[in-house]
């Protein structure tokens, strides 16, 4: 018993691994429905399935793929045209093909689903409608000679001898071949194809199938006369005839023969030829292994690889140089173990892409669309355990592409776009990480849509709208809840939303990016890291305690000496910042982050000492930065899950065993971030958190001008801060600039602006407020930076003041707001002359009449 | 027949069933696990496979353990994911069939109580028979 459900086991993946190779022949063949060559492997495959589920007695299957076998020989032979019904026909026969053999699989039986009205439809579809006096099927080698003939008149002259060693291995095929002849000869005759009976087929089939499971054997036995057949460039009879004269004497390579009888050309043989010689290469170099198994091996090369790390850290105390050697030799051959393993792996990302075809194919028909699809960089591998995680959402962003990117053909033609849309699938290695990227040539997305929907839904709020760039508002929609159909279709639009995507993609450590132009269509770009199992890690102590970072989060590390802390970070009620270069970080301490110092406790000068480093993250395109007690090295690390208690715990990735045992847990970068706020806070990415459902607030910059009076600037006006040297301010003409950034900047002091009194020059060094835009820049000089502070409506008063909008309460103090147009103004009077418009200026003018209505 | 691997915390002998139990270890640093609830004591390295470690101490509300004492792991595989269980000392294997059960004695805590199947007494104590699958059902979990 055991014996028969393993000729079924065996039966079933093969089958499946043949249906997949079907549907990319199916649809290979609708683009190109004239190659033989193709309607030959799909013939090949159902014929096999067919011969298989006819001697496992699966006489469903059997009656199925007989009668696709049927409407297949018809379309090979040329007697009837691949039209798009036939094509859906067969592709449907596929499908039910599928049901049956999952059938087989589960419950060992076919099941009881109903074929017949398919089996109609391929039998109707067998004749060109309406009925052309249909031609026998004994008709058949006759009408596969008359095609033959232009060949014949073609190939005339053409047919110089082979070369000598395709000659030697062409007699020895022929040779072969006669032995062979009795078994294998009649399979390619299309006429027996037709009237086997059952049991026939049944029997003979299954030499088939024994020759298919051994591949090798397979294909040593395959003849250059059956390849030439096979492949549709000569006839069986051609053969035949080439045979018998072999076996009268006539010592020349059949190849020779046929094409000197004109049957087919030289440069088909030779074509042959080399398909056979690759085929058999393939075969005898590769092996099939359970995957099970190299995820065990996998795991195994993992354990090394701890087992390496924690040998090399015991070494350096031990003071024993051929210890180290071996150590050494140990070190490398895991990292290459490591390195091969991780490749058996690996899978070219051409394993989920070929069944894209397909659901463009079905969906594009679905939506009266229609779509081109075209792949670049199929070869790309990655691990299976990432590949089996994007499979969903790769297909779901395809589906999206398919189902509101492209337009339908009447609106691409009105719109001046050829009607057939383009989706385009890219994939690519690059900085140790596979980038996907998912084209389209539609509509593009819409800011202004899905900023309406997106206040709609209460996402964001209409002040964080004002702030957004066109570009932040494309990435609203991966907002969770948020869906871009505007009515749930068929396909798209069921709740799994590209917020889904986004999840899964960063589940994995990924990234998802969309960028689009209106009217041109959208880019999505995933970036995915190459493996799971193993990755390179940061390990950073903290109160005593180590835990690791993944490597890809990570930009730069900063140190804090104790000079350098404390004019670099500076607290803004309660949100500390760090000037990097000159730009905003917001920064997060681990500790409170990790509640084992309360929040707020770093806020008084004294605790400096503790966070030394700032480790500068990256998370959903905003940085911040980590500040640690202690940065340790960077190592491989084996990512191991946690246990069902700590699931739960979003700061946690996973944990890992360091060299000396330790086991220390790994940080989520993106969670860090949101729990800390800081993709919330921060100036120009208020947008990017949908969390903060709070009263709408506008942050400002609270600076102190001289004298202790305070001043406020918004802050989306403010794109640097600077700290220049006194001296190296210079008058020109007697407005006072500095060289910044390649660019002469103007400076205006507020408190001369202002009309503030107080001397406030002693200082070697001057605070800046810089403003730009476009190329020009502006420096406003203040006294000291004090503090940002959120701006809540209604706290404004108006103040009828030169170079003032009003006055707003910050804490519990009036602090006079900037008109910054004006201070620009009265910087740099040509400013916002070039090239911009009067509409840009937009967020201060604005606020500015609205203050003043 | 049943036996119950048993140990001690503080002054009470406690017992799971011996077929949950995978082994026993006297291990070695814990890595504690910051925000995680207080009776997760954190997590341990057995042999290369991270398991978290439950502190039963904690759990059953009997204080804190002395700071002194190495605890024990008893790693208990329940719903196919191997758990630690800390425990003061460790006892042996007890065949307690033929002793006297019964339901869980009302001088015993009610936080305790709840967690127990029942009690065994034996000539000269009780011994409590601890249900695994409830000391491991921690909120949040």
């Amino acid at each position: 018993m055991e014996a028969i459900d393993e000729i079924v086991a065996e039966f079933l993946v093969e089958s499946h691994e043949n249906l997949d190779q079907l549907d990319r022949d199916l649809l290979a063949l609708e683009q190109n429905p004239d190659s033989r060559e193709l309607l030959a492997s799909i013939f090949r495959t159902i014929h096999t399935i067919k011969g298989t589920s006819g001697f496992l007695a699966f006489h469903r299957l059997e009656q199925l793929t007989h009668v696709g076998e049927n409407l297949l020989s018809r379309l090979r032979d040329g007697r009837i045209q691949l039209t798009e019904d036939r094509a859906s026909a067969l592709l449907g026969m596929v499908d039910a093909v599928r049901i049956l053999l999952a059938s087989i699989e589960q419950t060992g039986s076919e099941g009881d689903v109903d074929h017949s009205a398919l089996i109609e439809t391929l039998s109707a579809l067998l004749e060109d409608a309406p009925a052309q006096g249909a031609s026998k099927i004994s008709d058949a080698t006759e009408t596969a000679e008359t095609e033959q003939t232009p060949a014949v008149a073609e190939a005339e002259g053409e047919g110089e001898p082979a070369e000598a060693t395709g000659e030697q291995a062409d007699h020895q095929d022929a040779q072969d071949a006669q032995d062979a002849d009795h078994e294998h000869g009649d399979h390619a005759d299309p006429e027996d194809d037709h009237h086997e009976d059952g049991g026939h087929a049944g029997h003979e089939d299954h030499d088939q199938t024994a020759a298919n499971t051994e591949p090798a054997a397979a294909a040593h036995h395959k003849k250059i006369g059956e390849v030439l057949v096979d492949a549709g460039v000569t006839s069986q009879d051609a053969v035949e005839i080439a045979r018998m004269e072999q076996g009268l004497g006539d010592s020349r390579p059949l190849g020779s023969i046929l094409v000197d009888h004109g049957s087919t050309t030289h440069a088909a043989v030779e074509g042959a030829l080399e398909a056979n010689d690759g085929r058999r290469s393939v075969v005898e170099s590769s092996v099939r292994v359970d995957v099970e198994l190299l995820d065990s091996l996998m795991r195994m090369v993992g354990e090394l690889v701890l087992a390496r790390n924690q040998l090399v850290s015991r070494l350096d105390d031990a003071r024993d140089s051929a210890l180290a050697r071996s150590a050494q030799r140990l070190s490398l051959v895991t990292s290459e173990l490591q390195e091969q393993v991780m490749k058996t792996r690996m899978q070219s990302v051409d394993s989920v892409w070929s069944k894209l075809p397909r659901v463009v194919r079905d969906l594009a028909r679905q939506c009266g669309r229609q779509v081109r699809l075209e792949m670049e960089g199929r070869d790309t591998e990655l691990d299976r355990s990432v590949l089996e995680a994007i499979k969903d959402p790769l297909t779901h962003l395809v589906r999206n592409a398919v189902d509101h990117g492209i337009e339908s053909p009447s609106d691409r033609i009105a719109a001046g776009k050829p009607a057939e849309g383009l989706l385009k699938l890219r994939a690519y290695h690059e900085a140790g990480q596979v980038h996907l990227e998912i084209m389209d040539d539609g509509a593009g997305i819409d800011p202004e849509k899905i900023a309406a929907k997106a206040l709609e839904r209460g996402l964001i709020s209409q002040s964080q709208l004002a702030q957004m760039t066109a570009r932040e508002i494309t990435q609203l929609i991966f907002l969770p809840g948020f869906s871009t159909a505007g009515e749930v279709t068929n396909v798209s639009g069921r709740g799994v939303g590209m917020d889904v995507v986004k999840t899964r993609i960063e589940a994995i450590g990924g990234s998802v990016d969309v960028s689009s132009k209106r009217g041109y269509g959208s880019t999505l770009r995933l970036t995915i890291p190459l493996t799971l199992a193993i990755i390179p890690a940061l390990t950073i102590g903290c109160a005593g305690r180590r835990y690791a970072v993944p490597q890809v989060s990570v930009l730069e590390l900063v140190r804090l000496s104790g000079e350098h802390a404390r004019g670099g970070v500076e607290l803004i009620s309660g949100a500390p910042v760090y000037r990097l270069r000159g730009s905003l970080l917001p920064l997060v301490r681990l500790d409170e982050q990790l509640g084992l110092v309360p929040a707020g406790e770093h806020e008084s000068p004294d605790h400096e000492e503790r966070g030394s480093f700032i480790v500068v993250l990256q998370a959903e395109q905003q940085r911040f930065g980590l500040v640690v007690d202690d940065v340790l090295d960077t190592q491989e690390i084996v990512v191991k899950p946690l246990g069902r208690h700590l699931k739960g715990i979003p700061l946690y990735a996973g944990a890992t065993i360091l060299g000396d045992g330790t086991v220390v847990l790994i940080l989520d970068a993106t969670t860090l971030a949101r729990r800390s706020n800081v993709l919330a806070n921060t100036a120009g990415v208020a947008a990017t958190s949908a969390a903060d459902d709070a009263e709408p607030v506008d942050p400002i910059l609270v600076v102190e001008v001289a004298g202790g009076r305070h001043a406020a600037i918004p802050l989306d006006m403010v794109t640097r801060l600077e700290e220049i040297a006194n001296t190296s301010i210079e008058k020109v003409g007697g407005r006072e600039v500095v060289q910044y950034r390649g660019h002469i900047m103007p400076l205006v002091r507020l408190a001369s602006l202002l009309g503030a009194y107080g001397e406030s020059d002693d200082a070697d060094s001057v605070q800046l407020v810089v403003y730009t835009r476009d190329e020009r820049s502006v420096g406003f000089v203040v006294d000291r930076i004090l503090d940002i502070a959120n701006e809540r409506p209604g706290t404004r008063s108006d103040i009828d003041d030169h170079a003032l909008v009003g006055s707003v309460v910050v804490g519990d103090r009036v602090v006079e707001l900037l008109d910054v147009q004006a201070a620009v103004l009265a910087a740099d009077p040509a400013f916002y002359d070039v090239p911009a418009t009067e509409h840009e200026v937009g967020p201060v003018g604005a606020q500015a009449e609205e203050a003043l209505a | 027949m049943t036996q119950l691997s048993t140990f001690h915390i503080g002054k009470y002998l406690f017992g799971v069933d011996v077929a949950l139990v995978q082994e026993i270890v006297r291990l070695q640093t814990i890595t504690p696990v910051p925000l995680s609830s207080p009776e997760i004591a954190g997590l341990i390295n057995l042999r290369g496979e991270v398991l978290t470690a439950v502190d039963v101490r904690t759990r059953l509300g009997l204080g804190p353990a002395d700071p002194e004492r190495e605890p024990v792991n008893v790693v208990v595989r329940v719903d196919e994911e191997p758990v630690s269980l800390l425990v003061d000392e460790i006892g042996g294997v007890l065949e307690v069939s033929q002793v006297p059960f019964e339901s869980t004695p009302a001088t015993v805590d009610a936080s305790v109580r709840d967690l127990l199947v029942g009690a065994y007494t034996l000539p000269d104590r009780l011994l409590l028979s601890l249900d695994a699958r409830k000391v491991l059902a921690l909120a949040g979990a």
